[in-house]
């Protein structure tokens, strides 16, 4: 099965250019094929034209790597849920269909060209606390902390956050909630996780508020998430932000009273 | 008369410097003689990795902790990202938590067996040792691994092996492994001990007085290109399987970095030991731009079949086991489904070579789980791999818990690359090279869940404790300014190479010169190669590279975000790779591990090592464009692990 396709594509030279849509026909393309590779189709007629490709973010095109990622007719990731741009296949789409393609669209990713976007503010939020410090060489045997399977299973959906920003996108305030709440679930659930967790959140929800908007429960993310995190850990995110007011202040307090005791 | 018609000029010179004395005891010995940098010296070590996957990541990250200050590059937008972060099934490690008979002696045996005798034992031995740690690490790092109900590890098995040894984190284990040597990282980029530069290529390695003192880099956002020296240089840069065009690597992977420093003057070793995985999902038609996995884990718990009867048209669910053929259990009893990468893929090529292929376009094999599913439940199933089902699934457009998924072998890994001793640094002083960019411990065939561990192994705990014992020599000297004239040429030397992709306007795209060669290696240095196909396509890729520097078409600038000039500078390397590859692969008179030769095989239709002749590591050295390469032989000793033919039945 193949499908005629009209594609109103996002074109900028670069950061300070204004952009502008631009539109191509894509003929007798394959159902079986997957977006990127439509793109890829696409590309390679305007190099055949003489005009320059369109730019886009990709790598492992297996849905894990959260490279890719662009609004197809509005929505992040296009329309099917729990599936990146890479994975989507064009028979998901009718015969005859106009599909839009923009880039993320969001203050703190600020576009580099065409579809491709800047999204270190992502790993702003994990520097500032997002990991369990276990310099190497330290470790105990993997085994003497059991960790029950709930939390452990539980853990492990949090952790599966690509990272790709389709939250962001999808959210109107350009919030981070879901991702950073992802990671502040992902160890805080873990025992490995505890000695830094009123911290980390602290520190991650400090730095997420540097460069995103905030959060007023629009559920926008959830619904866009490729990987489908659920926003129950951004109700587990706040409750363990509102905890750490004291609790990490408490934790300060007792530090400094042993360094004045010795 | 080529190069390819005579033999290559050859000498046996290498030293691997494996530290003397029992095999157990060598790493323990080894590290207890490399000289140290103290701590407060070690600031004033400058060290650049290239490559944050589980190998150049984890190595960062340590090298960070441990004080010395780290440059660390990635071409894609986060450190995050790296191709690593595709692997599915799981990481091996001699824990023995299921009390199976597993021990890091039997790890040590099985990687060198199933390496079909190519490696060096005593760095296999090395990562079967460490190997146990690894776990640990992650585990206190917050890597969420798969656990039983008491809340202990749990562990699956992979092909080449009897015991079950595979620790895992659902089908994502790679994501989870590196986003754990991600996060180390990132702490350390906070802390100020690791710069992080992404969205930067290195394209040159510089080299002054024969060692290894810097890197030139190209900003692809910007098109700035920019020296970095340092004390030493780390290469964890990945494999080179994209020289097929299709494979389960990432796009981006590719072999720039190793090839640029094989240009100056690294060894490049083993490059035709080349893996094809057996479970991937087949082709489907023009248009296709890389191979998907799915993970070798599915074969624990799948059958892999085809009818008996060639033209057998009915669904599969409708064919009735006396008309199929599970020819793994037939041909393997022993080992059955789980058996090795290469025997496996063979398996499958033979069956749709001789007409047994099914699905419309009959190139694949069926990989079935109906009897699981009814054996265990579909919500076991749906634990174990539901996300490679759903994967399945998304790109196939059939549902694998009903109709049995269809799978044929794919190129997936590179077990050779730069050629380094026991210390994990080339023959070039101050260049180390670690994780799959390296040659070593998987000799002409990797097991599954092997890789995970090397890069770990390497990034972790290896390379940290040998990168000390050179920069130890070093200290007090400043690194090599970057106003020195090696850098200024090599600098000039990535700009002349912009400037003439960008130049030559010709008619066809990057991708078709890809596609083009990616097709020749397959077909004729891929899964089966013999003489005359070897030379054909030698012969071919040399034609395909002079006509790729007068007809392709680069368009745009050097100073933006310029993707096709990107892949133009990969796909110049690979196709100057893939006549080393043929070269290599028509000298290996013999067949091992994944590199088969039509010519040398046994009656059942084997793989027939000649070890009389063959059994040493072969490594490359560049002597100038158009120039034959050198042949430099390191002769392999196996004095544990006795040389055997293969058996798996
Ligand atoms: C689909 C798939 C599934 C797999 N599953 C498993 C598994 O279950 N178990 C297992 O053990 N193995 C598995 N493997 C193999 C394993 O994933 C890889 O061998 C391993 O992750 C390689 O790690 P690495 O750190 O060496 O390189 P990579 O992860 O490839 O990282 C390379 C890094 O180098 C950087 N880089 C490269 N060139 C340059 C340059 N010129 N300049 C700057 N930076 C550069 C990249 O940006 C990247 O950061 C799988 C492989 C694939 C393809
Ligand atoms: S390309 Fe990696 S998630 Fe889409």
């Amino acid at each position: 099965m193949t499908l005629n396709l009209t594609l109103k594509v996002w074109r900028q030279d670069g950061p300070r250019d204004a952009g502008r849509f631009e539109t191509y026909e894509a003929n007798a393309v394959s159902e079986d094929i997957s977006f990127l590779e439509l793109l890829d189709v696409v590309n390679e007629d305007l190099v055949a034209q003489n005009r320059e490709p369109i730019a886009f973010d990709h790598d492992c095109r297996e849905g894990i790597c959260g490279m890719c990622g662009v609004m197809i007719n509005g929505q992040p990731h296009g329309p099917l849920r729990g599936t990146t741009t890479c994975q989507l296949h064009l028979r998901h789409f009718k015969d005859g269909d106009t599909v839009v393609v923009e880039p993320w669209r969001a203050a703190a990713f600020p576009i580099i060209r065409d579809l491709v976007v800047n999204r270190t503010a992502f790993d702003r939020i994990v520097m500032a606390g997002g990991y369990v410090t276990a310099p190497t060489g330290a470790a105990q045997d993997a085994n003497n902390i059991p960790v029950p399977k709930a939390n452990a299973d539980l853990a492990m959906d949090a952790a599966a956050c690509i990272g790709c920003g389709a939250c962001v996108a999808a959210c109107p305030n350009g919030a981070a909630q879901l991702f950073t709440s992802a990671k502040v679930a992902h160890l805080g659930l873990l025992p490995q996780g505890q000695p830094e967790r009123w911290s980390r959140v602290n520190a991650m929800v400090q730095r997420m508020e540097e460069h995103f908007g905030s959060c007023t429960n629009h559920r926008e993310c959830e619904a866009a998430c490729p990987k489908e995190i659920s926003i129950d850990f951004i109700a587990r995110l706040n409750r363990d932000y509102l905890k750490a007011q004291f609790k990490d202040r408490r934790q300060l307090l007792r530090a400094t009273d042993v360094a004045s005791e010795e | 008369m080529t190069a390819l018609d005579t033999a290559p000029a050859t000498t046996t010179d290498l030293d691997s410097h494996v530290p003397p004395g029992p095999i157990a005891e060598k790493w323990d010995v080894h590290r207890f003689e490399t000289r140290l940098v103290a701590p407060q010296n070690r600031r004033r070590f400058e060290v650049i990795v290239i490559g944050t996957g589980l190998a150049g990541g984890s190595a960062a990250a340590t090298l960070g902790e441990m004080g010395f200050n780290v440059k660390v590059f990635c071409f894609q937008d986060s450190p995050r990202r790296a191709h690593s972060i595709a692997a599915q099934g799981g990481i091996n490690a001699a824990k023995n938590y299921k009390n199976d008979g597993d021990s890091v002696y039997r790890l040590f045996y099985d990687t060198v067996k199933g390496g079909d005798y190519r490696s060096r034992e005593a760095n296999v031995y090395r990562l079967a040792q460490i190997s146990t740690e690894i776990i640990d690490q992650c585990t206190a790092q917050g890597v969420p691994f798969a656990r039983d109900y008491g809340g202990l590890l749990d562990n699956r098995s992979f092909g080449g092996a009897q015991v079950a040894r595979t620790f895992y984190a659902r089908g994502q284990t790679g994501q989870q492994l590196l986003l754990g040597a991600y996060q180390a990282l990132m702490r350390q980029v906070e802390l100020g001990s690791v710069a992080l530069y992404a969205r930067h290529e290195m394209l040159e390695l510089v080299v002054k007085d024969g060692r290894a003192v810097g890197v030139v880099v190209r900003d692809l956002v910007t098109g700035a290109v920019t020296s970095h020296s340092a004390h030493a240089v780390v290469l964890a840069s990945g494999g080179y399987g994209n020289v097929f065009f299709l494979s389960t690597n990432a796009k981006g992977s590719n072999v720039t970095a190793s090839w640029r420093a094989h240009r100056k003057g690294a060894y490049f070793a083993n490059p035709c030991y080349t893996q094809i995985h057996p479970t991937c999902i087949p082709v489907s038609g023009e248009h296709q731009s890389k191979l998907t996995l799915m993970s070798e884990s599915l074969r624990n718990d799948g059958r892999i079949w085809v009818p008996t009867n060639r033209d057998d048209r009915r669904s599969p669910n409708d064919i009735p086991p006396e008309d199929r053929d599970y020819y793994l259990e037939r041909r393997y009893p022993a080992f059955a489904n789980l058996v090795p990468r290469d025997v496996a893929s063979r398996a499958a090529k033979r069956m749709v070579d001789d007409g047994f292929g099914v699905g419309e376009l009959k190139n694949g094999v069926y990989l079935d789980f109906k009897e699981a599913i009814s054996r265990l439940g579909r919500g076991v199933i749906e634990q174990r791999y539901g996300n490679l089902f759903d994967m399945y699934r998304d790109i196939a457009g059939e549902d694998p818990y009903r109709v049995p998924m269809r799978i044929y072998p794919a190129v997936h890994y590179t077990m050779g690359g730069l050629w380094v001793d026991y210390n994990l640094m080339s023959n070039l002083p101050g260049l180390f090279v670690i994780g799959e960019a390296n040659f070593s411990d998987h000799g002409a065939n990797r097991l599954g869940a092997s890789a995970l561990m090397q890069g770990l192994a390497d990034g972790y705990f290896v390379l940290p404790a040998t990168i000390a014992g050179y920069l130890a020599g070093q200290l007090g000297q400043p690194p090599t300014p970057t106003s020195a004239p090696e850098f200024k040429d090599a600098e000039d030397s990535v700009r002349e190479r912009v400037n003439s992709l960008l130049g030559v306007r010709g008619s066809h795209s990057v991708d078709w010169f890809h596609r083009q060669l990616g097709k020749t290696l397959w077909e004729k240095c891929g899964m089966a190669r013999n003489a005359d196909g070897l030379k054909e396509a030698a012969r071919e890729v040399g034609d395909l590279r002079q006509r790729f520097w007068q007809d392709v078409r680069v368009l745009g600038e050097n100073e933006t975000l310029n993707q096709s000039l990107e892949k133009a500078g990969r796909v110049a390397d690979f196709l100057e790779l893939a006549e080393l590859l043929c070269q290599d692969a028509l000298h290996r008179e013999e067949s091992c591990g994944g590199h088969f030769r039509e010519e040398y095989q046994t009656p059942d239709g084997e793989a027939l090592r000649d070890d009389e002749r063959f059994a040493y590591v072969a490594a490359w050295e560049f002597k100038g464009d158009g120039a034959a390469e050198r042949l430099h032989q390191e002769p392999l000793d196996f004095e544990y692990v006795h040389l055997a033919q293969r058996s798996y039945k």
